[in-house]
């Protein structure tokens, strides 16, 4: 039995349906971080997969940019949950209507 | 053969993981499966000899990203179990279902209901770009059966404008992270307390 891509992609998109579930059903917004880097790994299954199939190093360029998007991503989204938690201690994302209009 | 097992046991890490993202009502909990799902990725990436993109999976993800978030948990004293039965806005998981499954399903009809991938399609993929430059380079060099020889003259030829762009990101994420974390003294937190801005 031969694992062909489309067991990559299949995988990919039931991963990055959970992670999109967590995100919506989630309230704490650490965990809401962990599914967004769980849909992010989703794209990089299925940017390996495809570099695999079509014999394009460009699909694994494209991973490694996304590794270096993700780390900046939760740098700077980390800092903001530690501003936001630092101020007032809830792990809430719904209580945060600062900027409700 | 081994492919397939190894390729089953991995998704089953993976999914396994991402279950207990999800699931879990412990933040800290939820980073080791965060771990775990990231290591079966790396498995993945081994599996079609994406060699270094597994390394640097287990070192960026494994390492540095989860460690921040377990930081961040251990820093803030939030490791505290919350209760998941209790659901904030009424409706809102069976929403939240529905929503992937719908997800799922656009993806998935996507793979499998579109016709048949032609060999011009894969060809407009794949096809070397036209360098009307004067400096002749060679990318996606076939030539180089390793896989860091060929990432890297794909990354330093083709995309070398977008690598420093990667650093000027990482730059301005880390100066916007001292930025954001600063403290900037007692009296801007006093202001913002409800009630106590007299002044």
């Amino acid at each position: 039995m031969e694992v062909t891509e489309t067991w990559y992609l299949v995988l990919s998109a039931l991963l990055f349906s959970m992670g999109l579930v967590g995100l919506l059903v989630r309230r704490n917004p650490l965990i809401m971080f962990m599914c967004v880097e769980l849909m992010l790994n989703a794209v990089n299954i299925t940017f390996v997969a495809f570099a695999g199939a079509l014999d394009d190093i460009a699909g694994r360029t494209a991973v490694f940019f996304v590794l270096v998007v993700a780390a900046a991503e939760v740098v700077v989204g980390l800092s903001l949950v530690v501003a936001l938690l630092r101020r007032r201690p809830s792990v809430s994302v719904d209580d945060l209507t600062a900027l409700k209009g | 053969m081994v492919d397939a097992v190894v390729f089953a046991v991995s998704a089953a890490i993976i999914l396994g993981g991402a279950f207990g993202v999800i699931l879990s009502s412990h933040p800290v909990r939820a980073a080791l499966s965060l771990i775990a799902s990231f290591f079966g990725v790396a498995v993945l990436f081994v599996l079609q000899e994406a060699h270094f993109l597994a390394l640097v999976q287990v070192v960026v993800y494994g390492g540095a990203v989860v460690v921040l978030f377990l930081f961040v948990i251990m820093l803030l004293g939030v490791d505290r179990s919350e209760d998941l039965r209790f659901e904030p806005l009424a409706g809102q998981r069976v929403a939240a279902g529905l929503v992937g499954l719908m997800v799922l399903a656009l993806i998935l009809g996507g793979l499998f209901l579109s016709g048949p991938g032609g060999d011009e399609g894969a060809v407009a993929l794949s096809g070397q770009p036209t360098q009307n430059g004067t400096l002749e380079l060679e990318p996606n060099n076939p030539d180089a059966d390793d896989d860091v020889d060929r990432l890297a003259d794909d990354l330093f030829t083709r995309n070398l404008l977008a690598f420093e762009a990667t650093a000027l990101l990482l730059t301005i994420a880390t100066v916007g992270a001292v930025v954001l974390v600063r403290n900037r003294g007692a009296e801007d937190l006093v202001v913002d307390e409800p009630g106590s801005a007299t002044h």
